[in-house]
C-alpha cells in the first residue's frame, strides 16, 4: 500500500479561504477532547479560552500587545521563508534589538533639555542592531556555504546569554538594590500609548504599518518579485538575473531589522527597563505564526490574534481551570500541523494505491 | 529463453490483442474517448499522435497501468481484464519504457533480478541474460554497474528485462528518444528480429521516418480518438504528421540566403568545469555565429548541452571575460541581466522552473525574463500595467491558447507555453538569441510556428544558435550544425555538406568501434554523404 499525493488541477478559491478555518475547528474538536480527558468542561475551556479574553478592555488590549510583536516579527520572517530561507533566530535578533536600543534609554536616563530625539534613536538603534546580527548567518551562508539554520539558532543564545550579562553587571540599575535591571526609562524613552490611560503603545500602530508597507513590497515591487520567484522557482529566479547572494542578505537584514524593532518597542513599551529576560519566546513563536498566515502579512496579522488570544486565554484557562500551559502550547502546535495538513489537503488529492509493483 | 518458432505474420481473423471501444475519464477529460485497436501477432504496429492525443493513456491500459472507464481489452478473441501489470505480464505483455527505472548503483544483473521472480539463482540469470543477449544481440556484462552505462546500454538492460518473460506483446514508449543513430539502427535490427518471430510491437514514437521504415500498420489518434489507420511505408512524413494534427502542416521557409553579417555571437576557447557530480565539464569549445544565420548545436543529451547554455546566458560565469563575447562585448563574467542588456535573448530547455515560474502568472513571467529590458519596474516599483500589455502583445502574436485573462503558466500546455516563452524573447528583438530544445514535447503545429519565428529573426539579422536533439529540426532551420559530445564541441559545418551519419558518429563520440557493440548493426557510412 502506498499514499500518493497528486496535485489538484482545479483548485477552488473557496476551499483555499476555507482550509484554514476547517484546520481551526478541527483543533478545536481535538483540544476539547484533550480537556474532557484532563476531566474539565470542554465548553468551560472553550469560553475561557476564546470567549473571555474578548469581551474585556483590558484584555482586548493584552491580546493586541501580544500579537504585535508576533506580527512584526513574522512579516519580517515571511520575506526568508517565502525565499526558502531559514532565519530561525529572529528571537536573538529581537533580544539584540532590545539591548542595544534600551541601551540608549539607560545612557539618556536623568537626560535634561530637548529629549525628543531619544526615542526615535532608540528605534533606529534598535532595528540596525537586529539587522547586523541578522546579517552574520547570512554572510556565513554566503561567504562560507555555512547553514543559516544552525548559524542564526546558535546565535539566540549568544544574545540571550548577553543580554543576561548586561542587565545584570554592566547596565544594572546602581540603585536598584542589586536587582538584576536597569533603571526605569524616562518618559522621553518611552512608546506613547496609543490612548491616555490605558496599556495600548505605539509598538500596536507600529507593526500594522510594518504590516501595510510589506504586503506593498511584495506585490508591487520588483524585490518582493524576487523574493516571491525565488520561493516558487529558484532556477527561474536566476534566469531572471537576481542574485542567490544579495537576496540571502536582504532578507536576512528585513527580518532582523523587523526583529530588532520589535525588541526595541517591546523594551520601550510595555516593560520600561532592560532585564535579563525581555522575550517570552516571540521570536520563536513568529515562525509558527509566519505559517500559519501562509507566509501573507495581512494572513500573518490573522494568526498573530489567533495566537495571541490562545496565550492570553490560556493564561486565564491556568488560573481559572488549573489547566497547564503545556495545553496551550500543544494547542498553538496542534493548530499549526493542521493547518498545514488543511493546506496540503486543499493543494493534493490523497489516493491509496494498492502495493504494486510497477 | 526458448525462442518462439517462427510464425507466419498475421493470424488471420482473430488479432493477438484488441482493445474496443476504450474509454478512460479522468473527470471530465476524456483521455480516451472510444479508442479501437487491433494488434497481430509479427508486426510492428505504431501509434501515432501529438502529445495529449492520448497515446500514454492507451498504452497504460494495454499493460495495465490503468483501467479503462469503458470498453474491452482482448487477447486471441477472449475478453481479459488488465488490474495490474502482473496480469498484463501474465498474458504476455511486456514494455519498454521511456524513462529507464535502474538503480545507478546496481549491476546489470542485479538490476534484472530486481523484476524477476524470488529465489532465482543468481547463475542462472546471468545464463539466461547471457543467452538473450547473443540471440539477439543485445550484448551486456552482467557485472557492469549501471552508472558506468551509456544510455543505449540502459536501454538494453530494458529490453532484456523484457525478452525474459517471453512477452507476446512488446509495448515500447519512444524508445529512440535517447539513443545515438547508430543505437538506433541497433535497436530496429533487434525489433525486426522479434516481429520475425512472430511477435507483436506496439511502437510509439514522433519520429516519423522511424515508423515508416519499421512500421507495417499505423494507428493514428488525435484528442483520444481514432483519426486514422494506414501503413506508414506508404505515406510520407508530412501527410503522417498531417494527419496527426488535423491539419496540412505548414513547411517552414527555408532561409533566404541573407549575407553572413558580423560575428555575433562568439566563443573562445571556453572551458568551464563541470557544474556537478552528474554535470559535464565544457572542454575548449569554440564558435562563431554571424548576423543572420542560425547554428545548430546536434548532441545526445546529457553531453554538455545545458552547461554550454549557462555559460551563454551568463547563469554559470567562465573564467575570462573574453571566452564569450556578445556582439563585441566581452561577456564571460557577466551575468545574464547584463547581457540582455546588450541585446541577447535565452529560451532554456526545461519551460517549467527554468524559463518560467510555473505558479506564477503571464504577465509575471514577462517580468522575469524582461524586467530590465522591457522597463517593467520603475525605481524598483514594478509596472503591472506595461507586464500585462507586453504578456497580451507575446499572446497574441505567437498565437498562444490560454484560459483566462492572465493565468499561471504552469496551466499552459507545453506547446503554447513554449510559444509564449519564445515570443517573450523574440519580441525583444534580441540581437543573439541562444535556444535549448526549442520544440521538445512541443506538437508538430507550435513547433513549424517555433521555427519559423526562428528562422524569421535570423532573417531579420539576428544571429541564432540552437542546441537541439532532433537532428531533423536542425536540418530543417540551421546553416551550419556543430556536434556537442563530452563537453567538446566539434566545428560547425554547413548543413548542406553534412549527413545524419556523420553527425551521428559524431554524437557518438566518432568512435566507429561504437557501432561493433551492437552485434548486426549495419556498418555506418563513414564518409559524409554529399546530401540530405
Amino acid at each position: 500500500m502506498r499514499i500518493d499525493l497528486t496535485p489538484r488541477t482545479n483548485r477552488s478559491a473557496g476551499m483555499d479561504a476555507l482550509s484554514p478555518v476547517l484546520a481551526f475547528l478541527a483543533a478545536l474538536v481535538v483540544g476539547g477532547i484533550a480537556v474532557a480527558a484532563m476531566g474539565r468542561s470542554p465548553a468551560q475551556a472553550f469560553v475561557t479560552y476564546f470567549v473571555a479574553p474578548l469581551s474585556e478592555v483590558w484584555s482586548l488590549q493584552e491580546v493586541a500587545l501580544k500579537a504585535a510583536p508576533l506580527a512584526l516579527v513574522a512579516t519580517g520572517l515571511a520575506f526568508c521563508f517565502r525565499a526558502n530561507i531559514w532565519n530561525i533566530g529572529a528571537e536573538g535578533q529581537f533580544v539584540v534589538g532590545g539591548l542595544f536600543g534600551g541601551w540608549i534609554g539607560v545612557a539618556t536616563h536623568g537626560a535634561t533639555g530637548n529629549t525628543l530625539w531619544v526615542l526615535p534613536l532608540m528605534l533606529v538603534v534598535g532595528t540596525l542592531a537586529g539587522m547586523v546580527y541578522g546579517l552574520i548567518p547570512a554572510l556565513l551562508k554566503v561567504r562560507l556555504g555555512v547553514s543559516e539554520i544552525l548559524t542564526s539558532l546558535m546565535l539566540v543564545y549568544v544574545a540571550e546569554l548577553l543580554l543576561d550579562y548586561m542587565a545584570r553587571g554592566p547596565l544594572r540599575d546602581p540603585a536598584g538594590f542589586n536587582f538584576p535591571q536597569s533603571v526605569t526609562f524616562d518618559d522621553a524613552a518611552r512608546l506613547p500609548y496609543l490612548m491616555e490611560g490605558d496599556t495600548l503603545h505605539a509598538g500596536v500602530a507600529i507593526a500594522l504599518a510594518a504590516i501595510v508597507v510589506a504586503t506593498l513590497v511584495l506585490s508591487r515591487t520588483l524585490f518582493g518579485f524576487t523574493v516571491r520567484v525565488v520561493g516558487a522557482s529558484p532556477r527561474a529566479a536566476r534566469f531572471a538575473g537576481f542574485s542567490d547572494a544579495r537576496l540571502t542578505l536582504a532578507v536576512f537584514a528585513i527580518s532582523g531589522g523587523a526583529a530588532g524593532l520589535a525588541g526595541i518597542a517591546e523594551v520601550a513599551g510595555k516593560i520600561g527597563q532592560l532585564q535579563p529576560s525581555i522575550s517570552p519566546g516571540y521570536g520563536f513563536t513568529a515562525i509558527i505564526v509566519a505559517f500559519l498566515g501562509r507566509l501573507s502579512p495581512v494572513g500573518i496579522l490573522v494568526a498573530a490574534l489567533v495566537i495571541a488570544l490562545t496565550t492570553i486565554g490560556g493564561e486565564g484557562a491556568q488560573i481559572d481551570l488549573k489547566l497547564p500551559l503545556d495545553l496551550t502550547r500543544a494547542f498553538q502546535g496542534l493548530l499549526l500541523a493542521l493547518v498545514l495538513g488543511a493546506d496540503a489537503l486543499s493543494r493534493y488529492r490523497v489516493r491509496l494505491v494498492p502495493g504494486v509493483a510497477a | 529463453m526458448p525462442p518462439l518458432a517462427p510464425r507466419p505474420p498475421a493470424e488471420g481473423p482473430t488479432p493477438l490483442f484488441g482493445a474496443y471501444g476504450i474509454v478512460k475519464r479522468f473527470g471530465d477529460f476524456r483521455a480516451n474517448d472510444g479508442i479501437d485497436l487491433e494488434i497481430r501477432a509479427g508486426e510492428i504496429h505504431a501509434l501515432l499522435g501529438e502529445n495529449g492525443a492520448g497515446k500514454s493513456t492507451l498504452m497504460k491500459i494495454l499493460y495495465g497501468l490503468l483501467e479503462p472507464t469503458e470498453g474491452v481489452v482482448t487477447h486471441r478473441g477472449d475478453i481479459v481484464r488488465l488490474s495490474n501489470p502482473e496480469a498484463a505480464r501474465a498474458l504476455g505483455i511486456g514494455m519498454v519504457f521511456q524513462h529507464f527505472s535502474l538503480c545507478e548503483n546496481l549491476t546489470v544483473a542485479e538490476n534484472i533480478a530486481l523484476v524477476m521472480p524470488r529465489g532465482l539463482n543468481r547463475r542462472t540469470l546471468s545464463a539466461r541474460i547471457a543467452e538473450v543477449g547473443a540471440t539477439y544481440g543485445l550484448h551486456l556484462d552482467p557485472g557492469r554497474p549501471v552508472w558506468s552505462l551509456s544510455a543505449g546500454e540502459r536501454q538494453r538492460i530494458e529490453i532484456i528485462r523484457c525478452l525474459l518473460q517471453d512477452p507476446r506483446l512488446v509495448i515500447l514508449d519512444e524508445p529512440t528518444s535517447v539513443l545515438t543513430p547508430g543505437e538506433a539502427e541497433g535497436l530496429f535490427t533487434v525489433l525486426e528480429r522479434l516481429r520475425d518471430e512472430g511477435r507483436a510491437l506496439l511502437y510509439i514514437s514522433h519520429r516519423l521516418d522511424e515508423v515508416r521504415r519499421l512500421c507495417s500498420r499505423a494507428t493514428i489518434l488525435r484528442g483520444g480518438r481514432v483519426v486514422g489507420a494506414c501503413d506508414p511505408r506508404e505515406e510520407t512524413a508530412r501527410s503522417l504528421a498531417a494527419m496527426m494534427v488535423g491539419v496540412q502542416v505548414g513547411e517552414v521557409k527555408p532561409p533566404a540566403e541573407v549575407p553572413a553579417g558580423p560575428e555575433r555571437l562568439v566563443l573562445r576557447d571556453l572551458a568551464l568545469p563541470a557544474p556537478g557530480l552528474h554535470g559535464t565539464a565544457l572542454r575548449d569549445v569554440s564558435l562563431s555565429v554571424r548576423g543572420g544565420e542560425i547554428v545548430g548545436i546536434a548532441g545526445i543529451a546529457g553531453n554538455g548541452q545545458a552547461e554550454l547554455f549557462d555559460a551563454l546566458s551568463g547563469e554559470a560565469l567562465a573564467p575570462e571575460p573574453g571566452m564569450v563575447r556578445l556582439d563585441r562585448v566581452e561577456s564571460g563574467r557577466l551575468g545574464i541581466t547584463a547581457r540582455r542588456r546588450n541585446g541577447a535573448g535565452f529560451v532554456p530547455e526545461e519551460r517549467n522552473g527554468h524559463a518560467a515560474a510555473p505558479t506564477l502568472s503571464l504577465s509575471d513571467n514577462a517580468i522575469l525574463s524582461r524586467h530590465a529590458t522591457a522597463a517593467l519596474s520603475r525605481f524598483g516599483v514594478l509596472r503591472r500595467a506595461a507586464a500585462k500589455s507586453l504578456a497580451e502583445a507575446v499572446t497574441s502574436a505567437f498565437d498562444v491558447r490560454k484560459a483566462g485573462p492572465d493565468p499561471a503558466a504552469g496551466t499552459l500546455s507545453g506547446g503554447n507555453l513554449q510559444k509564449y516563452l519564445m515570443g517573450r524573447e523574440i519580441l525583444a528583438e534580441p540581437g543573439i538569441l541562444v535556444v535549448n530544445q526549442p520544440t521538445w514535447g512541443v506538437d508538430a503545429l507550435a513547433a513549424a510556428h517555433i521555427r519559423q519565428a526562428l528562422l524569421d529573426l535570423a532573417g531579420r539579422g539576428a544571429a541564432v544558435l540552437v542546441i537541439s536533439q532532433d537532428l531533423d529540426e536542425l536540418f530543417e532551420i540551421a546553416g551550419r550544425i556543430a556536434v556537442l559530445h563530452a563537453g567538446h564541441l566539434s566545428p560547425a559545418v554547413p548543413a548542406a555538406e553534412t549527413s545524419r551519419e556523420t553527425l551521428g558518429l559524431l554524437m557518438g563520440g566518432a568512435a566507429p568501434a561504437q557501432s561493433a557493440t551492437v552485434a548486426g548493426t549495419p556498418e555506418p557510412a563513414r564518409e559524409p554523404a554529399h546530401a540530405h
